[in-house]
Order: structure tokens, then C-alpha cells, then sequence
């Protein structure tokens, strides 16, 4: 379904992405592990058009995607949960999961999936009218994978949504993962530093370091695997 | 107390504040959006009246009637600054979006000098007469000694571009985006907003109502020059200001507190000092509430 091939990307002269080549499949959950700076996030944001690679290519079900602006991508059905959540603060719940429908025109489906991402996280139908920057961490993740969901995107690529939540959230918040990819049929790329839990969730895994993958396997046999062991998982 | 004083006082910062009102409103919608503090916005302002000059001349010489000259006279400013503002946006914001905000601002310093300077050689450095377009309204005819039409016209004009443009950004798709992308212009994009064109569309709208106020203060004062952006520029960015920039209600608010300030400081200490008071209170706001009166303390970028 994506495919990267050796996309090399740079913030001015410093190279975040020194060549990473992947492949997602369709139905995947696939995992992105690796230390903080590695570029995990840089590899978001080239999928996404935000910061756009400098040389490789990109392939969104076979179409190149390397060249397109961000809000053609989006309309593809890609769609990303940010690190950081980044709520818009001054919206309310119900205008900010609102905005994540924003290419849609499907009235009659935009409800239905409003009420879908309701169902999973109900406390946001009790905070609907609630300015977005008002909620607390968690509510606040989950405000933006709802908000991603109402895209409706066949790839939905997560960056760190287990950051600074507490661990009953977190584990909501990965039951819910799941449950979208087997119910929704959505096709899952997960950043995450927290080895441990993107794993255990993921069917398949890549180990990044210093702007290239140095390893790919399934997320059993990584979890199996010694170096993964010592260096993310902290066994 | 001279109540009839104070009322004529009242109106004519209501005139003013009104005025100050539909220039700020480009300035802190380009603000609230980009972080930018457009000082060629005032300029702008004032190519809108030289356009509704020009109409206005050969539509009066075609022998046209009053009410079509200014309703042709204002589309056609509307048009052409709108085109200004636009083209400014796209040769010297655009390819500085990514740099430091000085350069930026600097960058609106120069299309202030360029446009003063080129209407300067294109037009003249005179004071020409600008004709009252405005009609006398017969049914103001008894109270004519306290608000003339101009101002009325004036006062109807701002109400509803304050409105249509609340309507504007509280329900419409655009409005939505263009809310979106003041917040969180990243997200924006990864929502599927493109921001290039809510940029564009921010300055088409900012330099709209601009010119709808050149024409209408230069059919009130009856006079324009090449200069003229520049003071009311100045003014409405302190009024814009004052009600904390990046916010809408506070661009008029501050405007309106502006114009009454102004008003009432000439009218009952001395005219000479007009713009002394208008900055005094801009530096007493600033040290006591340096968010402005509606502006939110900007706490929340990471």
C-alpha cells in the first residue's frame, strides 16, 4: 500500500533521512521503533507532503506521492495523528473533529462516523462543546485519532501516541488502535519509542537509528531478537 | 455639561473608530493567520482611493449618475486593491514564509515605500480633490447640523462588513480553514487545508474592506494624496493593537476605543495633540494589558 524507496530528507543542510526504503501492506499494523532523533518523525512528515523529500521516491498504492502537496495527500487517504496531538486549541471537540472531515463532503457519512468515533470515546461526546485546549493529555489523544478517523483514511500513521499519558490511557488508547485496524480495515504505520507496546500491537516492525532502518522483521521475532531486546525493550 | 458637544464628539470618533475598523480588520486578520504585521496594508488602503478617484472621474465625465459612480467606483477599488494586496502576498511574503519574521516585515516596509513612491510618480504629490459621492439623504435632512450622510454611510458599511465577515469565519468552510490554520498551521495542512490559498484568500479579504475605506473616508474628507495610507495605517495598527492583535472583535474594539479617545481628547483639550493621545494610550495599554483588550496571552506555542 506505501512503499518509501531510499527517501533522503534534510532540514536545511542536517540529513534526517539518510535513504529509508519500506513497505506497508494493506491491513498492516506495521511498527517504526527507534531512539529519540533517530527521524521516525521525519519520516512522517515526508510521507505527508509536510516536509517533503529531497531525493527517493514515494508510493501510495502505486502512485508516486513524493511531489504532492499535503492537502492532496490527505485526500489520497493518508492521514497522520502528529506527535504532540496538536489539538487546535480554540476549537471546540465537536469543530476539531469537524476540521478532520475537512475534504469530505458526505453528510449523511460524516455523521455516521462522528458517532463511530463517539462510540469508542465516549467522554468526547460528553466534552463535544469543550474548547479542545481545555481537555487533559489523554482526551486530548484521543480527540486526534478521532479526529484523523473522521478523514476517513485508509493509512493512518500515529507518531508517539502513548507520549506523556498515563498508563491506563495508554493501554485504552492501543485497544483502540487495534480495533480500528480489524474493524475499519485501516491500514496502521505506528511511530513509537515505547518498543514494548508498539510490538506487542504490531504485526510487522522496523529498528531505526540515525536516519536509517537497520532492521525489519515481524514484531514477534523482533521482540525475540537480542540487540532489540537490549537496546529498546530494556530487558 | 454641552450635551450636543458631546454627542457631535460621540459621532465623530464613531466615524473615525469606524474607519480604523475596516483597516485593522486586515491588519489582524493577516496577523492572526501568518504573524505578520503588514505595513504595506495602509498603502493599499490608499490605491483603493486613488482607483475610485480615477472611476469616479471618467464615469462623471461619461455623465453617470451619482449612486452608480460610487457603488462601479468601490467595485473597482475593491477589485484592484484586492489584486495589490494579493500580488504583495505572492512576490514578497510568500518566498519568506520559512525565514525569520523580520525579514518579513521588513520585506511589507518595502511594498509600503514601493507603492507610496510608485503612486507618488504615477499620480502626483498634490492633494487632489476627491468629489463627495455620497448623496445627501433627504430623511436626514432635519438632524443635517449632527451627522451628514457620508457618516451614516460610513457607520452601515463597517457593521456590515463586520458581520458578513463574523458570518464568514464562524460558518463557512473558508472561515473554518482560515481558523484552523491561525491556530496551527501544520495541523492545518495535515487535516487537508491548503494554506497557500487561505493565505491568499486572507489578504484578498483584508485588502477588500481596506479599500471600501479609502473611498469612504476620501468621500467624507474630500481630499487624497499619495500619503494618505501611511497615517491611517499607522492609526489602524495601534487600533488593532490596542484590541489585542489576531483577534476580530478586538480590531474593532480597539478601533472604536480609538476613535473616541482621539475624538474626545481634541474636542475637549486641544486639537494639536491628536496623535500624542492616540499613542499615549496605546503605551498605557500596552504596559498594563500588552495582550490588548481582547487578545489572548500567547502561552500556548510550543
Amino acid at each position: 500500500m506505501l512503499e518509501m524507496k531510499n527517501v533522503q530528507t534534510f532540514y536545511g543542510n542536517i540529513q534526517a533521512l539518510k535513504g529509508i526504503s519500506l513497505r506497508i501492506a494493506e491491513g498492516e499494523i506495521v511498527t517504526l521503533i527507534g531512539a529519540n532523533g533517530a527521524g521516525k518523525t521525519t519520516t512522517l512528515m515526508s510521507v505527508c507532503g509536510i516536509v517533503p523529500p529531497r531525493a527517493g521516491e514515494i508510493f501510495f498504492e502505486g502512485r508516486p506521492i513524493h511531489h504532492m502537496a499535503a492537502n492532496k495527500i490527505v485526500s489520497l487517504g493518508i492521514c497522520q495523528v502528529p506527535e504532540g496531538r496538536r489539538i487546535f486549541p480554540y476549537l471546540t471537540v465537536l469543530e476539531n473533529l469537524d476540521m478532520g472531515a475537512f475534504l469530505r463532503n458526505d453528510k449523511a457519512e460524516i455523521k455516521r462516523d462522528l458517532d463511530y468515533v463517539f462510540s469508542l470515546f465516549p467522554i468526547l461526546a460528553e466534552r463535544r462543546n469543550q474548547a479542545g485546549g481545555t481537555l487533559s493529555g489523554g482526551e486530548q489523544q484521543m480527540l486526534a485519532i478521532s479526529r484523523a478517523l473522521m478523514a476517513r483514511p485508509r493509512l493512518l500513521l500515529l507518531d508517539e501516541p502513548s507520549l506523556g499519558l498515563a498508563p491506563l490511557v495508554v493501554k485504552q488508547i492501543f485497544e483502540i488502535i487495534r480495533k480500528v485496524n480489524s474493524e475499519q480495515k485501516t491500514t496502521i504505520f505506528l511511530v513509537e519509542q515505547n518498543a514494548n507496546l508498539a510490538l506487542k500491537v504490531a504485526h510487522r516492525g522496523y529498528v531505526m537509528e540515525n536516519g536509517q532502518i537497520t532492521m525489519t522483521d515481524t514484531a514477534a521475532s523482533l521482540m525475540a531478537n537480542e540487540q532489540v531486546r537490549k537496546a529498546y525493550l530494556g530487558i | 455639561m454641552d450635551f450636543g458637544y458631546f454627542f457631535e464628539l460621540f459621532l465623530g470618533g464613531l466615524t473615525r473608530g469606524s474607519i480604523y475598523a475596516l483597516l485593522a480588520l486586515g491588519y489582524t486578520m493577516v496577523y492572526g493567520i501568518i504573524e505578520l504585521i503588514n505595513f504595506a496594508h495602509g498603502e493599499i488602503y490608499m490605491i483603493g482611493a486613488f482607483t475610485a478617484l480615477i472611476v469616479t472621474g471618467v464615469l462623471t465625465l461619461m455623465g453617470w449618475n451619482k449612486i452608480a459612480i460610487l457603488i462601479l467606483a468601490s467595485l473597482a477599488a475593491v477589485v484592484y486593491s484586492s489584486a495589490y494586496g494579493y500580488t504583495a502576498e505572492k512576490i514578497a511574503y510568500k518566498p519568506l514564509r520559512n525565514a525569520p519574521r523580520l525579514s518579513a516585515l521588513i520585506s511589507a516596509i518595502g511594498v509600503s515605500l514601493f507603492l507610496q513612491n510608485y503612486v507618488l510618480l504615477a499620480q502626483t504629490s498634490d492633494f487632489l480633490p476627491f468629489p463627495n459621492l455620497i448623496p445627501e439623504f433627504e430623511f436626514l435632512k432635519p438632524v443635517e447640523d449632527i451627522v451628514r450622510s457620508s457618516e451614516i454611510v460610513i457607520y452601515a458599511t463597517t457593521a456590515v462588513v463586520m458581520v458578513a465577515l463574523t458570518i464568514l469565519i464562524k460558518f463557512t468552510r473558508i472561515g473554518k480553514a482560515m481558523r484552523a490554520t491561525a491556530q496551527d498551521q501544520k495541523m492545518a495542512r495535515l487535516v487537508g487545508v491548503d494554506v497557500d490559498r487561505v493565505i491568499s484568500i486572507t489578504f484578498i479579504i483584508g485588502s477588500a474592506t481596506a479599500a471600501l475605506g479609502g473611498v469612504l473616508i476620501a468621500s467624507h474628507i474630500g481630499q487624497i494624496n499619495f500619503y494618505i495610507g501611511f497615517i491611517a495605517g499607522i492609526k489602524a495598527f495601534v487600533a488593532a493593537v490596542l484590541g489585542g492583535i489576531g483577534s476580530m472583535p478586538g480590531a474593532v474594539l480597539g478601533s472604536l476605543v480609538l476613535g473616541w479617545t482621539e475624538s474626545f481628547f481634541t474636542g475637549y483639550i486641544s486639537s494639536d495633540y491628536e496623535d500624542v493621545f492616540a499613542f499615549i494610550f496605546l503605551v498605557l495599554i500596552l504596559i498594563f494589558r500588552p495582550s490588548g483588550i481582547l487578545g489572548r496571552k500567547d502561552t500556548d506555542k510550543v
